[in-house]
């Protein structure tokens, strides 16, 4: 489904992503695990077109990504939700999905299926987004992201700042996505976040991934979370 | 916004239009005019407005769309003998050709830099008006002939020289105003730009071209300005450069933060507040730019979010 081959991305001079290769299929979900600075949010965005990568590929069942502009990217069937959720908070719930969904032209029923995945959000609609809840607004967020019916979904530490009532939450959407055959390329710091939800983890460090491995392993072979983690 | 919501907002704008209307029956002569002249310079404001107050761009040029306006309907008046209606249209879109092409360059910058590069055009329209003084005659302006202002509609003479005339027809480019931003506001694209203004980068995430977004503000923004420049020299006959000059962009700046930016009637309220600010205090002191700004001081601390902004953020969640 996605794949992701070679990226060489930059910060100006600096190189944060070498040679980065990852490869995700539908309805897997593969947790990015590494040090602060390893370069797993900027391998999102350069997925994403926003850091545009100097060298490699990135293709969706087959379909190059990497030339298309940034506002395309969605378009072609990724969703991202980058750290820190970004709502527009001054729009209301509604007029967040809204944007979402008219994105990709998508209807009331598209808004439908979205909102089944967060019965709490439909209690909202019409609640400035700015005044919810950190985990409603990390709910929001995923909602509208979903609402380009995207094939492929970009999380961003989805459940940094939360209590861990909403961390069950959001892990329980993931487990639902996963079902519905929705491909989940997950960031996270939290391991015990990631044990319930992740079918593999992929090392990224120095902006390169040094080993993939099955998510039983983290449990089998702690070393693993110390080398590259630090933690374990 | 709720649909009961949206219905009040709807009735509240068709009776601001009502009252104005009213209005000319019962003000004096010299308000009579006044009014005319803060009904087109709001829509000036509106114009701003877009751009500014929805979308999130401030532009410290858009006098040159006002002049760009005004010059193309009246040179065309003055020098081609050209209709009203057909100097009107030449004006409006004189706006949004202009406006166009300055985006398609300025859009390429943000912040800071887009307010100094559409400064800059500004400037560069402003110092052509002096150029071209053959056709312009720089400062001093042109005055339209009287026997140009008038013209038949279905056979209806239309004097722009009766103050009654003038008056709803500004009246009228108001409403229009008012629909098209109501319209535009509450379409796809009135999203995008409330989107782009709270956050651009995550507008583009989620498959927005925000260039095209902008660009299409600034066009329609642009366009209504020149629309008011083009009725200002049609409906008060005169034409000079003082217009195109970096006060007038200002001016729109002031109306719209005072009114609420972001705000549908903002505009026309900061135009009117900023219009009687000034003429009461002329009245006592030749210092009266000095008062205008300690009232703006007060209104400011008062009303972070302009007047209307703030009444929306306090009490009137739907004023439009």
């Amino acid at each position: 489904m996605l794949k992701v081959e070679n990226l060489n991305s930059f910060y100006g001079a600096s190189q944060v992503l070498r040679d980065f290769s990852i490869d995700l299929a539908a309805g897997e979900v593969l947790c990015l695990l590494g040090r602060n600075g390893a370069g797993k949010t900027t391998a999102l965005r350069s997925i994403m077109g926003l850091l545009r990568p100097r060298s490699g590929l990135v293709t969706l069942d087959g379909r190059e990504l990497t030339s298309l502009p940034g506002h395309e990217v969605p378009k072609a069937g990724i969703g991202y939700v980058p750290q820190g959720r970004r709502l527009f908070s001054e729009l209301t719930v509604a007029e967040n999905l809204e944007i979402g969904l008219m994105c990709r032209g998508g209807g009331e029923e598209v808004r439908e299926r979205v909102l089944q995945y967060f019965p709490r959000l439909s209690e909202r609609l019409d609640q400035a987004s700015g005044t919810l809840s950190g985990g409603e607004q990390q709910m929001l967020a995923m909602a509208r992201a979903l609402c380009v019916e995207p094939s492929v979904i970009l999380l961003d530490e989805p459940t940094e700042g939360l209590q861990p009532s909403m961390i069950s939450t959001i892990r329980d959407v993931l487990l639902q996505l996963r079902g519905d055959g929705v491909g989940i390329l997950l960031v996270e710091q939290r391991v015990d976040a990631v044990r319930p939800v992740a079918d593999r983890v992929a090392f990224v460090e120095n902006g390169c991934v040094r080993e993939t491995v099955g998510v039983a392993a983290l449990t089998e072979n702690p070393e693993l979370l110390r080398k590259y983690v630090g933690v374990g | 916004m709720s649909g009961a919501d949206r219905t009040k907002a709807v009735l509240l704008l068709c009776a601001v239009i009502a009252v104005l209307f009213v209005l000319q029956f019962l003000l004096p002569e010299y308000h009579h005019l006044s009014m005319t002249r803060i009904m087109v310079l709001a829509v000036f404001a509106m114009g701003y407005n877009v751009l500014f107050g929805y979308t999130g761009l401030l532009s410290l040029g858009h006098a040159m769309f006002f002049a760009a306006g005004l010059y193309a309907a009246g040179l065309t008046v003055y020098h081609l003998e050209w209709s009203v209606p057909l100097a009107f249209a030449t004006g409006v879109a004189a706006g949004a050709v202009s406006s166009l092409v300055i985006g398609v360059v300025a859009l390429r910058t943000t912040g800071v830099s887009f307010m100094i590069v559409t400064m800059m055009f500004a400037q560069v329209a402003y110092l052509a008006t002096l150029y071209f003084t053959t056709y312009t005659r720089g400062d001093e302006g042109l005055v339209l002939p009287t026997a140009a202002r008038s013209f038949d509609v279905f056979g209806v003479a239309v004097d722009l020289t009766n103050p009654v005339v003038r008056y709803n027809i500004a009246l009228a480019l108001l409403a229009a105003t008012i629909a098209i931003i109501y319209k535009v506001v509450h379409s796809e694209t009135g999203r995008a730009l409330i989107a782009i203004r709270e956050n651009e980068p995550r507008t583009q995430m989620l498959g927005y071209n925000t260039f095209a977004i902008k660009l299409k503000a600034l066009v329609i923004s642009g366009t209504l300005s020149a629309a008011s420049g083009a009725a200002y020299v049609l409906l008060f006959a005169y034409v000079g450069s003082t217009f195109a000059t970096i006060q007038y962009s200002i001016d729109a700046l002031l109306y719209t933060l005072l009114g609420g930016a972001g705000t549908l009637l903002g505009p026309l309220a900061g135009a009117l507040m900023m219009f009687y600010v000034i003429d009461i205090a002329s009245e006592y002191t030749v210092a009266y730019l000095l008062i205008a700004g300690l009232v703006l001081i007060v209104l400011v601390l008062f009303f972070q979010k302009g007047v209307l902004g703030t009444i929306r953020e306090r009490w009137i969640r739907w004023l439009p």
